[in-house]
């Protein structure tokens, strides 16, 4: 579905990115892992056309693309970002339709709020997710997995085929991250593909079918999680193991 | 204790503004004559009117200073307008495009130019405020055309009993409920105020939002100092001069959050009202009226406090 083909970035004169290869298939959960300034988040922002790599080739359903916000969207692809990118001060499905509202015609004219639909779509949503998150609970007054829910719901709405999830369980508890996980685990088995970044190994080995090592920009590795352990990746990250 | 503080601080600002009626009531013979009620609330109307529009720039985490200033320069124009012989139509739609022009100028400098509003308006104060100079050469207007009649009949007529600018602000604040609970725009507002940087990921244009914002609270303190200049009968360019004060004051004691985010329409009108209402029991209470800024100035301070309470509360 997904195909990255020898992409690189710099900034400036920083190599972000030297020759990734990726490729992502329907429903398949990768984990990217590696140290701080190895090159995760600007590979994930470039999947989300927030960033036009310097080389290389990005293809989607075997077509070469070029990736902006707008058309990632259109293609089906949404980000989540590790601060989620919330207000506080809305209610979740306030949250969720931001930007994407539902109206309806009062006498037939007047464009106004469907709150009943949105509340309802919400409520599908997190039924979906297995959130307990109640559509008109305030963010501010959510936990750190219900706040995870209401950013994963958001991303739902269009019905997406790929979700990027930038540290989804960075700074929430050991029970929300549970949740989270789960979470995860119902997307793919919806036939979503998630492109998981995360500093936490036991996530990406819970969850992932595959997981990818950058190191300096460059990939490391990539291989089925059952094939590889926590040891071997910690060492590829660290730069002790070469590669594999 | 905890649901109590809870409650909506529109709830609140109610409940005081009736407490405090019913002790004026009691206290004070003259207090609920039908005269002196006609009295504050054709006061605290013209000031409601403009907290609306406060209201909705507070709540994008802005703030207007300027709208003061922006009546004395609308009240100028609409009466030197009209005193040249045009109809109040032609002299109100030359108000309210002075009116429209520094909204535009107030918001663009905002949304566009991203510059703070609080020195963008600060100037936008001193700017109109000088042009009202200017443009009357500090002459008071009195004469006001063939429309006379009709522009007093306007501001200073009341209808089944109550005070034409009452009516509309009673219009108006439900139109402005009705707008904060059912429009795309006001949620955006809220959103804004709430998340900027997330706002603009989600798609939702920030910059218009905000630069609306500006110009609706600009037209509503141009459509209340004409109907100001109809109830005096005449006006200066000193027009609305430190109102900035009691309108940035009824939002926020009505709710709004300075921090952006909050705001309704019943909690600015019910701010504007409570305002009003203890300005005019100082007066009854034989209080010098030297003391009104204090008090006003205070109660945005226990509005504020308050505020942090129920932060801390929930």
């Amino acid at each position: 579905m997904l195909e990255l083909r020898s992409v690189g970035m710099r900034f400036g004169a920083v190599e972000a990115l030297q020759g990734v290869d990726l490729e992502l298939a329907p429903g398949e959960v990768v984990g990217l892992m590696g140290d701080n300034g190895a090159g995760k988040s600007t590979l994930l922002k470039i999947v989300a056309g927030n960033f036009a790599p310097a080389s290389g080739e990005i293809r989607w359903d075997g077509q070469p693309v070029e990736l902006r916000p707008l058309s990632a969207r259109e293609h089906g692809i949404e980000a989540v970002y590790q601060d989620l990118a919330l207000c506080d001060n809305l209610s979740a499905t306030a949250n969720v339709f931001l930007g994407r509202e539902v109206h309806r015609r009062l006498f037939g004219i007047l464009p106004v709020l469907d709150h009943a639909a949105m509340r309802k779509r919400s409520a599908e949503l997190f039924g979906e997710l297995g959130s307990d998150t109640r559509p008109d609970d305030l963010v501010r007054r959510m936990s750190g997995g219900q706040r995870q829910a209401t950013a994963l719901a958001r991303a739902r709405l269009s019905a997406p085929r790929l979700m990027l999830l930038d540290e989804p369980t960075a700074a929430i508890s050991v029970r929300q991250i549970a949740e989270v996980l789960e979470l995860i685990r119902s997307l793919r088995d919806q036939g979503v593909s998630v492109l998981l970044i995360s500093h936490r190994m036991s996530d990406v080995f819970a969850v992932a079918d595959r997981v990818v090592v950058l190191r300096r920009g460059r990939k490391v590795a990539d291989k089925a999680v059952a094939e590889s352990s926590p040891e071997e990746v910690t060492a590829l990250i660290t730069g002790a193991l070469e590669a594999a | 204790m905890r649901s109590l503080l809870r409650a909506p601080q529109s709830l609140w600002v109610t409940l005081t503004v009736a407490a405090l009626a019913g002790v004026m009531s009691l206290v004070s013979e003259p207090f609920a004559s039908a005269d002196n009620i006609f009295n504050i609330s054709r006061n605290f109307a013209f000031i409601g009117l403009i907290a609306l529009g406060q209201t909705a720039v507070i709540a994008t985490g802005g703030i207007d200073l300027s709208v003061g200033s922006v009546m004395g320069l609308v009240g100028i124009v609409t009466g030197l307008v009209l005193g040249s012989g045009q109809p109040l139509i032609v002299a109100a739609a030359a108000g309210l495009g002075c009116a429209l022009l520094c909204g535009l100028v107030n918001g663009s400098l905002v949304a566009y130019f991203r510059l703070s509003p609080f020195v963008v308006t600060l100037g936008m104060l001193s700017i109109a405020r000088s042009l009202a100079l200017v443009i009357s050469n500090n002459r008071m207007i009195h004469d006001f055309g063939p429309d006379e009649d009709l522009l007093l009949a306007l501001g200073g007529g009341r209808f089944l009993g109550v005070a034409n600018p009452v009516w509309l602000l009673v219009v108006a604040a439900l139109c402005a409920a009705a707008w904060f609970r059912y429009s795309r725009l006001a949620r955006h507002v809220l959103a804004v105020g709430g998340n900027e940087d997330s706002t603009r990921l989600a798609g939702v244009p920030v910059a218009r939002v905000k630069l609306t914002v500006y110009v609706l609270s600009s037209l509503l303190a141009g459509v209340s100092a004409i109907l100001m200049i109809g109830w005096l009968g005449a006006v200066t360019n000193a027009l609305g001069q430190n109102y900035e004060l009691r309108i940035i004051a009824s939002a926020v004691i009505g709710g709004a959050n300075l921090m952006g985010g909050e705001g309704g329409a019943f909690g600015a009108v019910a701010g504007a009202a409570l305002i009003e209402l203890i300005r005019n029991s100082l007066l009854l209470l034989g209080v010098d009226p030297y003391w009104q800024g204090a008090f006003i100035g205070g109660s945005i301070i226990v509005a504020m406090l308050v505020e942090r309470m129920r932060r801390a509360g929930r």
